[in-house]
């Protein structure tokens, strides 16, 4: 193992776990994430920046992470943009680095840095412009090739994800000093606790640092701590688990790492879960986030995060290097050499900005001092200090512990918006007083720095939190941890450098800053947009605030007075597959199958998405190698003998009451007052504006009992629109509503031998001869001995029809006894293809004529809107503007000679120009006719109704296509609807 | 100042010291002939093409924050012309044409893209509306092309084909459909609009109209009383509230709608890709994002942020048409306030009251429009007639019967 | 969001269909002089508040009872939920 692997720290020496980065293979130890074994490796190069391609090591120990991102894993499972510092380090781990032209270490993109000066901050904007079409050929592509980071293998994802619900009174986002004080304190209260934690160990700080409390270290009391929380059923643990978003009334959003932390995720385990979690009250102790400084070369590998060289060498049993300068204006600094110093790591220097810098026994304390510059193409191999007196030192080393001071983790605080506040002790921003509802701040997320000040917030924000929803708790004996004060000095970066990066991912300096503000981009939001600074995908946790203090001392304004930096959910990014859970490939809807689909489906038929309903669109038979030949035989057997479909999916929606006849008077245009009881009416629906909303029947079963039926694509809108009129509109009505779309089993039976075949069926008693049962008849009736039925002899295919109706349970049965009794009649089962050519025969319109834009009076149906009473849309429906003199009306269409007519055709005059201003309408349906042995269509036409006969060209210069067409009645069969009534 | 290469190079090699503002920050004067509120897209355009194009002079644009704070830099920056019906597509395709010499003109490359936009269809009747509308498309001079199953599998080979919950049956493609850089949208005309004189003005709220006789004279701001001869509201998102200072009601609601941005990938994604069985559209940066949404949250909202079920809804699409996305990182969301018009449909109008004028109801469309809605809110501003493109756009269109709605859906805002 | 159901108590948002603002419920008189007026007001004209807000929410995946909700539109508080068939009916419809 390399020197720069400690001893102690929470990893188990004795698992080493094999890995590889880049190929070669490397030993790592059960604990470790990808960054600490690759630190201990010695391997502090593990990335490329995003626009200078420069090599870049480790910043961080956490989610903040900009510059160690890999793809991790092969093939389907590759993960590009992992963070290596939140990657929990397995057996047979395989990371790449990224964003790389060539290897790692001589990256042919890294002459983008030779050339740095001309890719200033927004350079892009000023040039590229000339010639015109290199932007699209020859600039856009090349800039494109260059930038990304990591790449998707673009195979479909192998892994499942799960989404789930939980409900809690307080949900604590962090297990630090503060979340487990928290935790411990509502928990022991009883009240119903879900305590998340990102990192895979609880702790945060506790076991990062060397402190005690009162005589435990601090790991050990976060055991104990644990262990109790385990012991309590009311308080959920939940390790690897990131609280990604707060929305509104408290709901907020998680994902649990179910299975990252393995090779694949266990036989039938989701690799993770998205958790929508309801919480009464919510605590934020989501701790603090370190920032560096910005310094001249500042951004080589092993120039670090204090903390998290603090963190790697305790936690983690790592170091960078074997020889670390710290630099820094804070206490915290120190505490780093310390903590270092005592785990064997050299630190033979700090450098502090303070020129009250205290000492520290046995290490160099350079105060006033700061960094001028790091050497080291691939990793630091030396740092020039300048000292207080000006003269400039050079120090060798193999990494810099940077500390800048705490920024409170703010994310969560400010997802709804609300602005954070400074905080002059801290020199940063804290949480607000406009935080999402439900939601309070503890520990160092709210600025309380120390050991004890984050216990005791933690415990008094669950007392107080569970106080506001009525739970009474105590906050308890805390262990005695350290109270230093905060002592922190602003110094934000090193005057003079040519180039100090402040967002290190996306390649922002200071230099940029100060262009951004030379050309005026000065707001933060134009600071953002114009540098990209904060917009990478540690969504700049570690660059906001000191590009805000840049631009502060430009426009001279304090920093609260140049702008706060908001952040936007997530907190950290979401694998899209969590978020998507189950409701991919198949799944993605559901499937709603009719009750004859097995039937069908038996039968060989072919289906199709109507919605989310599968419907049987034909019945291929054998020999028959094209769908046409099997849908002209649907129709002509249909309109030869009988045939039979499944017209289920029509909505249907139950009305009774005493008022069900004059409610059904108001909803549709036409007259339903004085229908007689045992008959049927057309109905058509308008929506309130006045435009053709939907179009089906109402059966009057009883006097106080209508049954509506819908088009299958308005099922769900008709019935809420209903019930909108019922409870809003006309409340005073005695009726109710229901939709019983599921609950009956109905079938077209249309043809000429449709009521003998019927007639086989329904039993005895119930006549239904043309006399008893005449076209538009309805009834209540009894099948197959005694089982309940409706009857409606409604005709969409314009033959001599009927539509039966029984509980959907005996829907298979029905359609196999039918089947069975109609071999005589040679039944022929149809879909929705022969369906739709049979209503296009008959000129009935369907959603493709009430395509939301047309009129009852476009529909040839102006006569049906009653302006006799009061029903919704009539008083709209009289405007100007849809009643003009040439106003669209449909038509037939038919090919003059051969030729097939597409649907989506615009129609032209016979001859003259084919644009948009001679349009005269459009194409809304077109089929085969069996029947007519010709294409036909329907369209709306400029007032079509007094221009049949005339020729006109349906023209497709979409496909190339231009057809002679004439305009004929919509009616191409049995336009006297003799057929209906035999 | 001039931008060029020769100028960034001559730039980069003495130190960046000679950039200036790309605008004046502008105070404001006591009065003008034409003030426009609000300094986003449309608002910049209108003032750009009124001093380039119709001659005006003394122009100021008032904003309320920072310019380009609002929708022009919150979209997913998508331009197309693509519409169905007559009121629309000479509008947008006039739009398209304007954006394809906008650099040029502006001296800024907003980095236009025509990459190329593909509605998938996942059935018959979806492909008969896309027969339809591809042939008004052309008609009306713009370009499409109907594409099968194979079509599509050509451009896109990693779209679900073969476990799709509902099947891609093909696409209409608008090639010269695509994207562009939004923020440089707003900062070239602004730039633009500054050399021409116009005054941009920051951090100055309109908090009344100061009106006459029903004519307006001016506007109160938060930096003080500032007279106009003509008024132009441009605020989409905010419609609403300054037009009721001028005490008129819209045929408006305010609605947010989210969208997204990835990490950074290498590129994936060569145009702009809509589902046309779910709610989801899909296209990638030049930095490497994939930028996507959906449909919006549905509820009345000025809050700028949406809600987890859309978000899931979004992403549940974008899976399901593109399987690789599930372990794709969601980096980012944010929401811009729509306003939603009552027929999806925008308006470039004058109002009741004399000198005041209205743009707005742009749905979540406004960015396409950006360069025809600043053109054809001149051409009103300076004529007092609408431009030939934007005759449909009128306020009063619901009073007459002369409703344009693309998505048939009727006055429910929500639905557009 | 979760809005607070009179009769089933908190519900996630998500259960409900929107609609708009409540004042859907006030179908003017359609025999009145100014009815062509009135109804497109109605229909059209919104005050679209920044704030507080009566909209119609429907339980599509629940009771399917509508529902009006008080809400207010900047930072989505929610301060008011009752039925709509109760708001109509103290509103005088159907007299």
């Amino acid at each position: 193992m390399s020197i720069n692997r400690l001893t102690g720290g929470l990893i188990d020496h004795a698992s080493p776990l094999q890995f590889t980065f880049d190929g070669k293979t490397f030993e790592g130890r059960k604990g470790d994430t990808l960054a600490s074994a690759l630190l201990a490796n010695d391997v502090r190069l593990m990335g490329r920046s995003f626009k200078y391609h420069r090599p870049r090591g480790v910043l961080s120990a956490g989610s903040e992470e900009p510059n160690a991102l890999v793809e991790l894993r092969s093939g389907a499972r590759r993960e590009p943009n992992t963070r290596a510092t939140t990657v929990e380090l397995f057996d047979g781990l395989t990371a790449d680095s990224q964003n790389r032209l060539g290897s790692l270490k001589f990256d042919a993109l890294g002459v983008n840095d030779v050339f740095h000066r001309f890719f200033a901050a927004g350079f892009y904007y000023k040039t590229f412009m000339w010639p015109k079409a290199f932007w699209e050929k020859l600039y856009e592509p090349m800039i494109r090739h260059a930038a990304g980071l990591g790449s998707i293998s673009l195979q479909d994802d192998p892994d499942v994800y799960d989404k789930g619900f939980l409900h809690c009174d307080l949900l604590v986002v962090g297990a630090g000093p503060a979340g487990l004080a928290a935790a411990l304190t509502a928990g022991r209260a009883g009240a119903r606790v879900i305590l998340a934690e990102e990192d895979f160990l609880l702790g945060g700080r506790l076991i990062a640092d060397t402190g005690t409390l009162t005589d435990m270290s601090g790991a050990d009391w976060v055991g104990t701590a644990q262990a109790e929380l385990a012991t309590m059923d009311n308080v959920r643990i939940m390790p690897r688990t990131t609280v990604v978003g707060a929305y509104d009334h408290g709901v907020y959003g998680a994902v649990e790492r179910i299975s990252d932390h393995l090779a694949v995720p266990e036989d039938g385990k989701p690799r993770q879960v998205f958790w929508r979690i309801y919480s009464k009250r919510a605590l934020v102790c989501a701790g603090a986030i370190e920032r560096p400084i910005a310094f001249e070369n500042n951004d080589r590998p092993g120039v670090m995060l204090a903390g998290a060289v603090r963190a790697y060498a305790n936690r983690w049993a790592a170091t960078p290097a074997p020889s670390v300068v710290v630099f820094t204006n804070n206490d915290d600094g120190h505490r780093t050499a310390a903590d270092l110093v005592a785990k064997g790591v050299s630190v033979p220097t700090i450098v502090d900005t303070r020129d009250t810098a205290p000492d520290m026994q046995g290490t160099e304390v350079l105060a006033g001092a700061q960094i001028a510059d790091t050497k080291g193409r691939l990793g630091v191999k030396s740092v020039t200090v300048k000292l207080i007196n000006g003269q400039t030192r050079v120090i060798p080393c193999g990494a810099v512990a940077v500390s800048g001071g705490w920024n409170p983790n703010l994310g969560l605080t400010c997802h709804q918006r609300g602005r954070p506040v400074w905080s002059e002790k801290i020199l940063s921003f804290v949480p607000g007083g406009d935080l999402p509802q439900g939601q309070s701040v503890a520990g160092a997320a709210n600025g309380e720095t120390s050991t004890h000040s984050a216990l005791a917030s933690g415990a008094q924000g669950a007392v107080d939190a569970l106080e506001s929803i009525g739970l009474t708790a105590q906050a308890g004996d805390l262990p005695a941890a350290e109270d230093r004060p905060v002592s922190v000095s602003p110094f934000w970066y090193v005057q003079g450098a040519k180039r100090a990066w402040v967002d290190f991912q996306n390649d922002v300096t200071v230099k940029d800053i100060k262009l951004s503000h030379q050309e005026g981009f000065r707001s933060v939001e134009h600071l953002k947009r114009y540098t990209t600074l904060g917009m990478a995908t540690d969504q700049g946790k570690t660059a906001n605030l000191t590009g805000l203090a840049v631009m502060a001392e430009l426009t001279g304004k304090t920093i609260p007075e140049t702008g706060t930096t908001i952040f936007r959910p997530p907190y950290t990014p979401v694998a899209m597959g969590a978020l998507a859970g189950r409701s991919v490939g198949k799944a993605f809807h559901p499937t709603r199958l009719t009750p004859s689909h097995h039937w069908a489906a038996e039968q060989g038929a072919e289906f199709v998405e109507v919605g989310n309903w599968l419907r049987a669109q034909y019945f291929p038979r054998p020999g028959e190698t094209h769908w046409r030949q099997a849908v002209d035989r649907e129709v002509l057997a249909t309109r030869s003998s009988v045939g039979v479909c499944d017209v289920t999916t029509l909505g249907k929606i139950d009305v009774q009451g005493a008022d069900a006849a004059a409610f059904l008077n108001k909803i549709y245009a036409n007259g339903f007052a004085k229908l007689a009881v045992g008959k049927v009416r057309y109905g058509l629906m308008l929506r309130e504006d006045g435009i053709a909303y939907d179009d089906g029947t109402a059966a009057r079963l009883a006097e106080d009992h209508f049954v509506v039926t819908t088009t299958t694509a308005n099922a769900v809108p008709v019935y809420r629109n209903m019930e909108f009129a019922r409870q809003c509109l006309w409340p005073d009505l005695d009726v109710q509503l229901i939709s019983t779309t599921e609950a009956w089993a109905q079938y077209a039976v249309a043809g000429p031998n449709a009521r003998k075949l019927l007639q086989k069926i329904v039993d005895p008693e119930f006549d239904i001869t043309n006399d008893a049962f005449p076209f538009m008849a309805c009834g209540e009736i009894t099948v197959g001995g005694g089982l309940r039925a409706r009857l409606f002899r409604i005709s969409f295919s314009g033959e001599l029809a009927f539509e039966i109706a029984v509980p959907t349970r005996y829907g298979d049965a029905l359609i196999r006894r039918l089947m069975d009794e109609g071999q005589e009649f040679d039944l022929t089962p149809y879909g929705t293809e022969a369906l739709g050519v049979m209503r296009i025969e008959k000129g009935h319109a369907t959603g493709a004529e009430l395509n939301g834009t047309t009129t009852a009076l476009n529909l040839g149906m102006g006569r049906m809107v009653s302006k006799k009473k009061d029903c919704i849309g009539n008083t709209l429906s009289e405007r100007d503007g849809l009643n003009t003199a040439d106003a669209l009306a449909l038509v037939g269409l038919k090919p003059k000679g051969d030729g097939q007519i597409m649907t989506g055709s615009h129609l032209m005059a016979a001859s003259g120009p084919v644009d948009a201003a001679h349009d005269q309408g459009y194409v809304t349906s077109a089929a085969y006719s069996p029947i007519l042995e010709s294409s036909i269509g329907l369209a709306f036409v400029k007032n079509g109704s007094n221009r049949l006969g005339e020729t006109m060209r349906a023209v497709n210069p979409l496909e190339g296509g231009e057809l002679l067409v004439e305009l004929v009645s919509a009616h191409f069969v049995d336009p006297e609807g003799g057929r209906l009534r035999d | 100042m001039r931008y060029s290469g020769f100028r960034v190079i001559k730039e980069a090699l003495t130190g960046h010291k000679g950039w200036t503002p790309a605008w004046r920050d502008a105070s404001p004067q006591a009065d003008y002939d034409y003030v426009i509120i609000g300094g986003g897209g449309h608002g910049l355009a209108a003032a750009y093409y009124l001093a380039a194009q119709f001659g005006g002079k003394r122009i100021a644009v008032l904003e309320k924050g920072w310019i380009g704070g609002g929708n022009v830099g919150r979209n997913t920056t998508i331009i197309r012309s693509n519409y169905m019906l007559d009121g629309n597509e000479p509008f947008y395709e006039f739009s398209l044409k304007l954006w394809e010499g906008l650099e040029q003109e502006l001296n800024y490359n907003a980095m236009v893209s025509q990459r190329g936009i593909l509605n998938l269809v996942h059935s018959d009747a979806q492909r008969d509306g896309a027969r339809r509308r591809g042939n008004a498309m052309i008609l009306n001079g713009s370009d499409a092309e109907l594409l099968d199953t194979e079509g599509v599998r050509k451009l896109y080979p990693f779209l679900n084909f073969d476990n799709a919950r509902f099947p891609i049956k093909g696409g209409l493609l608008h090639r010269r459909g695509g994207t562009v850089r939004h923020d440089a949208v707003a900062w070239g005309y602004a730039r633009g609009a500054d050399q021409l004189g116009v005054d941009i003005i920051q951090n100055c709220e309109v908090t009344g109209f100061r009106i006459e006789n029903g004519k307006v004279k001016g506007v109160e701001t938060s930096r003080g009383y500032i007279g106009a001869k003509k008024v132009a509201s441009s605020v989409a998102g905010s419609s609403s509230r300054v037009m009721s200072l001028a005490g008129l009601r819209l045929p408006i609601e305010s609605h947010v709608l989210q969208a997204f941005v990835s990490e950074g990938l290498k590129p994936t994604i060569p145009g702009v890709i809509t589902f046309g069985a779910g709610h989801f559209y899909c296209s990638q940066s030049d930095k490497g994002g994939l930028v996507f949404g959906g449909d919006i949250d549905g509820y009345n909202s000025y809050a700028q942020r949406g809600n987890l079920p859309v978000v899931e809804d979004v992403v549940e699409s974008g899976v399901a048409l593109i399987p690789a996305l599930g372990r794709v990182r969601l980096l980012r969301g944010w929401g811009g306030i729509m306003d939603m018009s009552m027929d999806g449909t925008p308006f470039i109008d004058r109002t009741p009251i004399d000198g005041l004028y209205f743009n707005g109801g742009w749905c979540y469309g406004g960015f396409k429009a950006t360069p025809a809605a600043g053109w054809c809110l001149a051409h009103l501003l300076a004529t007092d007639t609408p431009h030939e493109t934007a005759t449909a756009y009128r306020l009063d269109r619901f009073r007459t019967g002369h409703i344009v709605d693309e998505k048939g859906q009727g006055a429910q805002p929500n639905l557009h | 969001m979760i809005i607070n159901h009179p009769l089933l108590g908190p519900r996630d948002a998500a259960e409900f269909v929107y609609l708009g603002d409540a004042g859907l419920i006030d179908r003017p008189d359609w025999q009145a002089d100014d009815a062509a007026q009135a109804f497109h007001d109605y229909m059209y004209l919104r005050d679209n508040p920044a704030g507080l807000h009566r909209e119609l929410w429907f339980h599509e995946q629940g009771d399917r009872s509508w529902l009006v909700v008080t809400r207010n539109t900047v930072t989505h508080e929610i301060t008011n939920v009752e039925l709509a068939r109760d708001v109509a009916i103290a509103q005088g419809r159907g007299q």
